[in-house]
């Protein structure tokens, strides 16, 4: 899986058709553990990807049976709890089973210990007001842990926040008895893990080339890799499946949120991907090669999440004609209806759906006057969560009391709480003092 | 013409930056945005939005170019209230830049 929210169902079919020997779900973006954070707040055994759970009860029984290891970083916030709700699971499966869970990443009950937490980029010292408002800190670690977890022979491996290559490069370096210091292994095990970490973008999903003729995205497959102990690696999926893995989609993704190709920093190698070839080998195979590695870098990066406010939205829509000019009007009215009502707003925005939303500036202006409908979205930072939800609600009235032919879609009333992060560079030791394996067990 | 014509792109956020992949579809078309779509170029088209410096890296065994918008996303995606909030739609407004489809001649002649 890529992201928290996305299908495991072709994970299942993975298992189905014994195409693998290891699956490793990536449930953490950035903001995920804001919304974990949440979660732990109001019940404490929560602060996992809660949909670890039905994952688990789809797949684990028929992988257990099939010998094929499970590896995810779907504990989040709290691994110790998804790991005691995976279990739960496997009592009610009625298989045994051996669970190791990595714990160590999060540093938020120990931030005295790595001041000043310097900005990643800026250098600044983390402020005090910042570090008041924190709602997690948490590092991300490499897959020499969870190699470790894997010599405890469980046949889950749950961690909390680690990079997103190292869950695929762990089990290349427990199986082939790879040497960390090897860093043409690391190179390959991690940009092979980097090309899958995305789940379907690599097997034509969000494909910005020719996508209408990717085949069959209603049941596209999840991507497979095979690495050799040498190093030689394929990008493949699931066979008779959707979707489509070629020199397109595979270099769309070698590119993907890396920023300098030719020193992406992961926590256990530093990537080069300048001399990188890719080449079709088969129907839906591309061999990766001549990816670079250099020695990892001194420290590990952590990331600070802090409360930032809220964001209170507001949605209308008009039809032709002058569907533009009627959500422009609207806009008027709404900025000197928020004004009258003073409410602390630090930001106001206005975007028309259907016409500029997305590219604001950069949008095509000529269509604007022959737009068969408009919506206006219009959003508001404040650090007043009220104010937020006010804003949500002044578009109401507009529907009878503004430019004609309003729909009846009207409102939209979704506040949300809005998330500033800390990025910064911590020393090793102490974070690797603080790193835990343990394993927990059912037995029949 | 379009640049959409020569290429295809992807973007997304990494904090508050903007990370751009353009992809040539052939290696006639990679000399031509490797001499047309310089980072200065991106920068000043994309200056409306509120960005940053702009930095591009060249991966030629791949035809491709990858640019790093900084600063682009009011803070980044988690604290921004745009509709695109993690800059996944600037690859298509990257694609409507125009590009010559033959640079060379004049220098030829």
């Amino acid at each position: 899986m890529g992201f928290y929210g996305d299908t495991f169902l072709p994970a299942l079919e993975m298992i189905q058709k014994e195409a693998v020997d290891y699956i490793c779900f990536e449930d953490l973006a950035e903001l995920t553990l804001a919304i974990l954070q949440k979660d732990r707040q109001r019940n404490p055994a929560e602060g996992y990807t809660k949909d670890l759970v039905p994952m688990l009860r789809a797949c684990w029984k028929e992988a257990r049976a099939k010998g094929i290891r499970l590896i995810t970083n779907a504990g989040g916030l709290n691994p110790r709890g998804a790991a005691e709700a995976a279990l739960a699971v496997a009592r009610e499966l009625g298989i045994e089973a051996r669970v190791a869970v990595v714990e160590g990443d999060s540093v938020l009950e120990r931030l005295e210990e790595f001041r000043p937490f310097p900005h990643m980029e800026t250098g600044e010292p983390l402020p005090e007001e910042v570090r008041r408002r924190a709602l997690f800190a948490n590092v991300y670690l490499g897959a020499r842990p969870i190699v470790e977890a894997l010599k405890t022979g469980a046949d889950l491996v749950i961690t909390g926040r680690v990079a997103d290559a190292a869950l695929f490069l762990a089990p290349l370096v427990y199986e082939f008895d790879w040497s960390f210091d090897d860093l043409q292994r690391m190179a390959i095990g991690t940009a092979v893990g980097h090309l899958l970490e995305c789940s379907s973008q690599v097997t034509g999903g969000n494909h910005g080339g020719r996508w209408a003729e990717i085949p069959d995205l209603d049941r596209i497959g999840f991507p497979i890799a095979e690495v050799s102990e040498d190093g030689t690696a394929i990008i493949t999926k699931t066979p008779d499946t959707g979707g489509r893995v070629s020199f397109d989609t595979v270099r769309e993704q070698l590119l993907y949120e890396i920023h300098d190709p030719r020193a992406y920093a992961t926590p256990d190698v530093v990537l080069d991907f300048s001399q990188v070839r890719l080449a079709e080998v088969g129907p839906d195979r591309v061999q990766v090669s001549g990816v670079v590695g250099h020695p990892r870098p001194e420290r590990y990066k952590a990331l600070l999440g802090y409360e930032d406010g809220y964001m209170g939205q507001a949605l209308i829509g008009y039809s032709w004609p002058d569907a533009l000019k009627k959500a422009q009007a609207t806009e008027a009215i709404l900025r000197r209806q928020l004004e009258r009502m003073r409410l602390p707003l630090q930001e106001i925005r206005a975007e028309y759906l259907g016409y500029n939303s997305l590219h604001g500036p950069l949008a095509d202006p000529a269509q604007a006057d022959q737009l068969n409908e408009v919506y206006l979205r219009l959003t508001v930072r404040t650090s007043d969560r009220r104010a937020a939800e006010q804003v949500s609600r002044v578009m109401v009235p507009l529907a009878l009391g503004g430019p004609p032919t309003a729909s009846g879609f009207i409102g939209f009333d979704r506040t949300r709480a809005l998330l500033g992060i800390w990025p910064s560079l911590i020393d090793r030791e102490p974070v690797d003092a603080g790193v835990r394996i343990s394993v927990l067990e059912v037995r029949t | 013409m379009k640049l959409k014509e020569l290429a295809f792109a992807r973007s997304s956020d990494k904090g508050n930056h903007v990370d751009i992949g353009l992809f040539a579809y052939t290696e006639e078309g990679y000399r031509l945005i490797e001499r047309q779509i310089t980072a200065e170029r991106v920068a000043a088209y994309f200056a409306p939005l509120g960005i940053g410096a702009v930095e591009r890296y060249e991966v030629p065994t791949i035809w491709a170019l990858k640019f790093v918008i900084r600063n682009a996303l009011d803070g980044g995606a988690s604290r921004s209230i745009r509709a695109d909030n993690q800059g996944k739609t600037w690859s298509g407004a990257l694609l409507r830049m125009e590009i010559e489809p033959r640079p060379c001649e004049k220098n030829e002649r």
